[in-house]
C-alpha cells in the first residue's frame, strides 16, 4: 500500500458498532455499546475483569450473535455471519485463553492462517498440478515471512504447545495476520508477558500498524494501552463508561472509579 | 514443509531401501504361497483393512471426528459391485465402471451421516454414527422384500472377479513358467492400489485441505477464527473417508465373490478404529501398521493357540477363537498403557525432537 493511499484511508470509519447487546443468562455481558474505530488507529478496549471485553470480540467475530445493535465493517453489516465469513472479511483475532493449534509447528499453525487467502481443493491436493504447488510454496514462504516478523524464525518447527508462554502469543498474531485482516483484535496479547517482551510486544503493534492494519486492543497493562493506543474505550458491567483519547480517558473520574472497586488498579501516575 | 519427501536425509541409502522393500513385497505372495495359499487371501484382506483404516484415519486421524459406523460404507461399496455384477440383476458391468459408482455412492452416504453430525462432539457422536452404521446393515437385511434388491441375509453369491479383456482375476494361470493363482493376481492388484492410497493420503495431509482438517481436530473454534468453513471442511472429512471405503467394498465382493450383511456388523467398525488408535491417528504408516498387525496377529493365533495347547496340555483348554479375542483385547490395553499414542506416533512429533531445543 502507497502511503498517499493510506494517508487517504486513515481516519475513515474501519469498525462501527451501534448499540450492541447481549446478555448470557442473567448476566448484561454488553448494554447497548457504540463505537467507532478508525481507519489506521490502534484502538483500546479496557475495562475491570468481567466488564464484557471479551464478550465483545466474541460478539463482532460471529461466535456469538448479538441480541440487539449491529456492526458495520467498512461499510457493509457484520450480522448473521459465521466466524469464518468474518474472517474472510478481513478481522482476524486472537483469544484471551490462547487457542493454537496445540500438536501443529508454528509454522504449520501460521500457515493455517493462510487457508483463507487461498484455494487449493481437494484434486489439487491430490494431483499436486503446478497452481497447487506454486501455491503452497506461497503459503509456506508467507508463512515464514510472518514468523519472522514477529520474531520466532527460529520456532518454526516446534510443537506450538511446546512453546514458551510469551511465543505462544506472538505466535497467535502471527496465525491471525496470516489471515491478511484489515483490523486486527488482540485479546490481551501481554498477559503473562515479562517486561522485555511487553517491550517487544508495543514494537510489533507499531509496526503491524504502520504497515496499515488497524488494531483493535484488549489489555490490562495500563502502560502499554496508554502509551500505544489513540484512543480508549472503558467497559465497565457490560456499558461504555468513557471514550477518548488515552490521556483524557485516564483522567476521568467514572474510570478512576470503576478500576478502584475492580481488582484492577490503574496506574495513572505511573504513565 | 512437512513434505515426506523433502525429510529424505540420504537419498542414495532411501532409494536402496525402497529397492529392497519393493522386490521383498513382490516376492511376498509366492514365500506366503509356499505356506499356503490361504496366506495369501490373509494378505489381501489385511491389504482391504489397510484402505480401510486410511479412509477411516482421514475422519479420525486427521479431521478428529469419529465415526464408530464406518464399515456401512464398505457394505455400500461392496453392495453397489455385487448388484452390478452378479446374477442378481443379470447385470455384469466392468469392475472399472462399478468401484467409482461404489465409491460415489458412499461418497453420498459419507455427506447424509456427516450432515446431522455437524454440531456433535463426543458421546453423541459416537452414538449417532453407531447408529447409522446400523441402520445400512439393517437395510442391506431387510430390503428383500417386497422387492429382492440386497436377497436379505442370505448375501449374494456368484459375483464377478475382476476381468479385463480376457485376463480373470478367478483363473489360475501360467506366466512364464510360473503358476500365477488368483490370490496372487488380487494380490498385485491391491498391492498396487494400496501405494496410491497412501500417497494420496500423504499429499492429503500434507496439503491446504489437511492442514484444513488438523486445525479443526486441534480447535475447531480457533479453526473458524481462522477464517476455515468447518462445516464444508468436516463432510468433505466424512466424504473421502467414505469413498475410501466403498472402493475397498467393492473389491471386496469381487474378491470374494459372495457377499452378506453378516460381513458389515458393528464389530468390523470398532477392528478398523483400533487399527487406526492402535497404529498411531494421523500417520499414514502408522495406520498401515495398526491395519497389518490387527489383521495378521489374530490369523497367527488362529493356527497356533490350538496347536500351542494340545501340545503343552495334551488338550484344548481354552477355544482358540476366545483365546484370540483375549490376547487381543490385553494386546489394546496394553497399548494404550504404555504407547498411547500408537505404534509410530504423528510424524510431528518424531520432527519435534530433531528441531532445535529451547533455551
Ligand atoms: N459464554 C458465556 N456464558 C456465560 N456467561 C458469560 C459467557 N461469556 C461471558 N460471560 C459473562 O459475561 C461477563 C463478561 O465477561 P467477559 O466478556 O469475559 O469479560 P472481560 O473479558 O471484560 O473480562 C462476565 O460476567 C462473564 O461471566
Ligand atoms: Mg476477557
Amino acid at each position: 500500500m502507497t502511503a498517499s493511499l493510506q494517508d487517504a484511508a486513515a481516519g475513515e470509519p474501519l469498525l462501527v458498532a451501534d448499540g450492541i447487546s447481549k446478555s448470557f443468562g442473567g448476566v448484561q455481558a454488553l448494554a447497548a455499546v457504540s463505537f467507532t474505530i478508525r481507519r489506521g488507529e490502534i484502538y483500546g478496549l479496557i475495562g475491570p475483569n468481567g466488564a464484557g471485553k471479551t464478550s465483545l470480540f466474541n460478539v463482532l467475530t460471529g461466535i456469538y450473535a448479538p441480541e440487539a445493535g449491529t456492526f458495520a465493517f467498512d461499510g457493509h453489516a457484520l450480522a448473521g455471519l459465521k466466524p469464518n465469513d468474518v474472517a474472510e472479511r478481513g478481522i482476524a483475532r486472537t483469544f484471551q485463553n490462547i487457542r493454537l493449534f496445540a500438536n501443529l509447528s508454528a509454522l504449520e499453525n501460521v500457515m493455517i492462517g493462510r487457508h483463507v487467502r487461498t484455494r487449493a481443493n481437494v484434486f489439487g491436493a491430490i494431483f499436486r498440478n503446478a497452481s497447487t504447488l506454486a501455491e503452497e510454496r506461497a503459503i509456506e514462504t508467507r508463512a515464514r515471512e510472518l514468523l519472522d516478523y514477529v520474531g520466532m524464525s527460529q520456532r518454526a518447527n516446534t510443537l506450538a504447545k511446546h512453546l514458551a508462554y510469551g511465543d505462544q502469543r506472538r505466535l497467535e498474531i502471527a496465525r491471525a495476520l496470516a489471515t491478511d485482516p484489515r483490523l486486527l483484535a488482540l485479546d490481551e496479547p501481554a498477559a503473562g508477558m515479562n517486561a522485555t517482551e511487553t517491550a517487544a510486544l508495543k514494537g510489533l503493534l507499531e509496526s503491524i500498524r504502520r504497515d496499515g492494519v488497524t488494531i483493535l486492543l484488549i489489555e490490562h497493562d495500563m502502560k502499554l494501552v496508554m502509551s500505544v493506543c489513540d484512543r480508549v474505550l472503558v467497559l465497565d458491567y457490560g456499558r461504555k463508561i468513557a471514550e477518548g483519547p488515552a490521556a483524557a480517558v485516564q483522567k476521568d473520574d467514572k474510570v478512576i472509579a470503576a478500576y478502584l472497586g475492580g481488582e484492577v488498579t490503574l496506574n495513572l501516575k505511573g504513565t | 514443509m512437512r513434505s515426506y519427501l523433502a525429510l529424505r536425509r540420504h537419498p542414495g541409502l532411501e532409494w536402496a531401501g525402497l529397492a529392497l522393500v519393493a522386490v521383498a513385497l513382490i516376492a511376498l505372495p509366492w514365500v506366503l504361497a509356499d505356506i499356503g495359499t490361504a496366506w495369501v487371501r490373509i494378505t489381501n484382506l489385511a491389504i482391504l483393512y489397510c484402505f480401510l483404516a486410511l479412509g477411516l484415519n482421514i475422519v479420525v486421524g486427521f479431521a478428529g471426528l469419529l465415526d464408530l459406523g464406518y464399515i456401512a460404507f464398505y457394505g455400500v461399496g461392496a453392495y453397489v459391485y455385487a448388484l452390478l455384477a452378479s446374477p442378481q440383476f443379470g447385470l455384469h458391468l466392468p469392475f472399472w465402471a462399478i468401484l467409482p459408482l461404489g465409491a460415489a455412492l458412499a461418497c453420498i452416504f459419507g455427506v447424509l451421516l456427516g450432515a446431522p453430525t455437524l454440531k456433535l462432539r463426543g458421546d453423541y457422536l459416537a452414538i449417532v454414527t453407531l447408529g447409522f452404521g446400523e441402520i445400512i446393515r439393517i437395510f442391506l437385511n431387510n430390503l428383500s422384500s417386497p422387492f429382492n434388491l440386497t436377497n436379505g441375509p442370505q448375501g449374494i453369491t456368484l459375483i464377478d472377479p475382476f476381468r479385463i479383456d480376457g485376463f480373470s482375476f478367478a483363473t489360475t494361470q501360467r506366466v512364464l513358467g510360473q503358476t500365477l493363482s488368483s490370490p496372487i493376481k488380487y494380490y498385485y492388484f491391491l498391492l498396487a492400489v494400496l501405494l496410491v492410497v497412501i500417497v494420496v493420503n500423504l499429499r492429503l495431509q500434507n496439503s491446504r485441505i489437511g492442514r484444513a482438517w488438523e486445525a479443526i481436530r486441534e480447535d475447531e473454534i480457533a479453526a473458524r477464527a481462522m477464517g476455515i468453513n468447518t462445516r464444508n471442511m468436516k463432510l468433505l472429512a466424512y466424504a473421502m473417508g467414505a469413498s475410501f471405503g466403498g472402493v475397498a467394498g467393492g473389491m471386496f465382493s469381487a474378491m470374494q465373490g459372495f457377499i452378506s450383511p453378516e460381513s458389515f456388523v458393528l464389530v468390523e467398525s470398532i477392528m478398523v478404529l483400533s487399527m487406526v488408535v492402535l497404529g498411531g491417528m494421523g500417520n499414514v504408516f502408522g495406520v498401515v501398521v495398526g491395519a497389518l498387525l490387527l489383521s495378521y496377529v489374530p490369523e497367527v493365533l488362529r493356527y497356533t493357540v490350538g496347536p500351542a495347547q494340545r501340545a503343552v496340555f495334551g488338550r484344548t483348554l481354552i477355544d482358540p477363537e476366545v483365546f484370540r479375542m483375549l490376547l487381543f483385547g490385553l494386546a489394546l490395553v496394553l497399548m494404550m498403557l504404555f504407547r498411547p499414542a500408537g505404534i509410530l506416533p504423528s510424524a510431528l512429533r518424531k520432527r519435534e525432537l530433531q528441531a532445535p531445543t529451547r533455551e
